[in-house]
């Protein structure tokens, strides 16, 4: 049981106080001494600054905003993305300004939602030639899309409705039909991944409200609901914010992505990959963080041992969002069963980290044995020229590699190139 | 005095989309955004040095009507990609909004200050509240505009680009917004 409760005085200082210390031993640049923080009075409860030292180095970080105009076909920094020996990257499509999370159609339509605009696309693949069109607008942070037997799921910020038979549709298709709106409306964390798991059941995300804050019952979670939208339940708890999850295909356990929270310090906490072994379970946030980080404001009385830990660590502010297990036989057999994840990448970080695609290659336990790269060069002299945002296994086992800064849809295969049908 | 705006804005949107250069076309927006980037119009905003890329992202929500105000909605909705892109180029290098002839009341301006502190406005906007990037300059703008917008962001009637105000302004009251509006359209 949570409630919302504004923190003393002094526990907010305390953490102000700590986010500065940790920040200054591991910073490497000579910023000017955080003298003027004790000068400010304590931020409001709840803000998403706290934790956040006065400094130079800090004033330069902000939230990273992507251009609103999708990149034109011939813009895109192809050209700079490296991947493995024996694998190839290329278009798959282009022009969808922001686009963000996939999903694939049993006709082999792949749709792609968005976060800032109010868009949902359709890549169709016709005679031989694939075209983006948006089949759904109007809608507030389309960010999450599922397929399932003919009909399309769409998570907005605060509903999730559905589009029968859409792919019989694509030229014409209807409004979508809400499903579940018992969602709450905040903006922080508030945009959805959604998937479907092997128990047939559409599970929604809710995220914390705001970067550091002790939620309410209705926050914090992964549920679970029918495709009808009935039988909510809460099936993870603890949760700041995902934006990816799959089910492991052997043990069908639930994995998810969990971004860390923001003005810690720089390399501390890291991202999570959680899974979750029982319905109910508690991955820490806002108490703990990456498992063994008890959180300076709110850590007082807990201990990280009350909290289930992840199986492994996706790096700091790395922005981990999201993951498939590749269960394709196109590339190496190492790869079969690992889980690939699309590490957006940071904002909170003096040195940005992440901005690439990782092959995270699991022990026989399921926690993670090793994280390789599979596409890097998204980030060129620390900015950005592409984040990735969701990885999507097509039926002939290459991967798709959604890309919000560019509007694009990235294509990776193995072995002598044969290039998707134009 | 929404009408008048309204009337103003149709009126200058004799704006064939051919030949002309983007400072004529700018010559639509300077009726009620003010010449050389400082507005004289009740709750509009100056737009004068302006971050570009803040500014593409605003006119670019004006077209898709993702941020609504009918005459701007209006106003963008024939903009190709490539005018969005020359005209936010173009308000970025309007000269920046001077701050009022009044300094400003000590005692507010001090309480102004200490908000901007507390908030941490610098992280994002910069000590000088010059912004960067997609966040915007803030300094010197009009203190009605910047009343009005901290109050849409607070109520989340004004969707941001992405949460980030909403988040931050949650905390905020009423009282603090009028501080931090007076200071800010004042700081030297």
């Amino acid at each position: 049981m949570r409630i919302c409760s504004s923190a003393p005085r002094s526990l907010l200082l305390a953490g102000a106080f700590l986010g500065i210390l940790t920040y200054g031993a591991t910073a490497q640049q000579a910023a000017s001494p955080p003298a003027a923080a004790p000068a400010a009075a304590p931020l409001p409860p709840g803000s998403a600054l706290i934790g956040r030292p006065d400094n130079e180095a800090a004033q330069k970080l902000a939230p990273v905003a992507p251009p609103p105009l999708a990149a034109a076909p011939d813009k895109l920094p192809l050209a700079k993305l490296k991947v493995p020996a024996g694998f190839n990257i290329e278009v798959y499509a282009a022009g969808m300004a922001n686009a963000r999370s996939m999903a694939l159609g049993d006709k082999g339509t792949v749709f792609v939602g968005s976060r800032l605009l109010d868009k949902v696309y359709a890549i169709v693949n016709k005679d031989g030639k694939r075209t983006a069109k948006v089949i759904a607008s109007g809608l507030y942070r389309p960010n999450g899309v599922a397929f399932k037997d003919g009909t399309l799921y769409i998570a907005e910020l605060s509903k999730v409705s559905k589009i029968e038979k859409i792919e019989d549709n694509l030229d014409n298709p209807p409004k979508p039909v809400v499903i579940y709106d018992k969602l709450p409306k905040d903006e922080a964390h508030g945009w959805k991944f959604i998937a479907i798991g092997p128990d047939n059941k559409l599970y929604v995300p809710v995220g914390q409200p705001g970067n550091n804050v002790l939620h309410d019952d209705a926050h914090g979670q992964i549920r679970r609901i029918n495709l009808d939208g009935t039988g909510a339940e809460v099936v993870a708890l603890g949760v700041r914010n995902t934006v990816g999850f799959d089910w492991n295909p052997e043990t069908k356990q639930l994995y998810f992505t969990d971004n860390g929270r923001d003005w810690m310090s720089e390399d501390v906490p890291e991202d999570k990959l959680n899974r979750v072994t029982k319905v109910g379970e508690d991955f820490g946030a806002p108490y703990c963080y990456q498992g063994n980080i008890p959180d300076p404001e709110f850590g007082w009385g807990h201990s990280c041992s009350e909290f289930t830990p992840p199986v492994g660590l996706m790096g700091p502010h790395a922005a981990a969002l999201g993951m498939r297990f590749y269960t394709g036989s196109m590339f190496p057999k190492s790869y079969k069963n690992a889980i690939i994840v699309a590490r957006h990448g940071s904002w909170n970080r003096s040195k940005k980290f992440g901005g690439d695609v990782v092959v995270v290659h699991l022990n026989k336990d399921g926690t993670v044995k090793n994280i390789e790269p599979l596409i890097t060069g998204f980030l060129e002299d620390n900015k950005y020229v592409g984040r990735p945002v969701d990885v999507m296994q097509l039926k002939d086992g290459s991967l798709l590699v959604s890309d919000d800064w560019n509007g694009a849809v990235w294509r990776v295969s193995y072995g002598k190139q044969k290039v998707a049908g134009q | 005095m929404r009408k008048i705006i309204t009337a103003l804005a149709f009126a200058s949107l004799a704006f064939p989309a051919s030949a002309e250069t983007i400072e004529q076309r700018a010559a639509a927006c300077f009726a009620c955004h003010g010449e050389h980037g400082q507005s004289e119009t009740e709750n509009t905003p100056s737009l004068g040095a302006q971050q570009a890329p803040y500014a593409l992202i605003q006119l670019f929500m004006f077209r898709e009507k993702l941020r609504t105000f009918e005459p701007m909605n209006e106003m963008a909705k024939s903009f190709t990609d490539d005018d969005l892109s020359k005209l936010s180029d173009f308000l970025a290098k309007l000269p920046k909004p001077v701050p009022p002839a009044d300094a400003g009341e000590l005692t507010r301006m001090q309480r102004g200050q200490a908000l901007t502190q507390q908030n941490r406005c610098n992280s994002c906007h910069n000590a000088d509240f010059s912004g960067k990037e997609n966040v915007p300059r803030i300094a010197n703008q009009r203190e009605d505009y910047l009343v009005k917008t901290l109050g849409e962001y607070k109520d989340n009637s004004r969707h941001g680009y992405d949460g980030t105000m909403a988040d931050v302004m949650g905390p905020i009251t009423k009282e603090q917004i009028a501080d931090l509006a007076y200071y800010i359209a004042r700081v030297r």
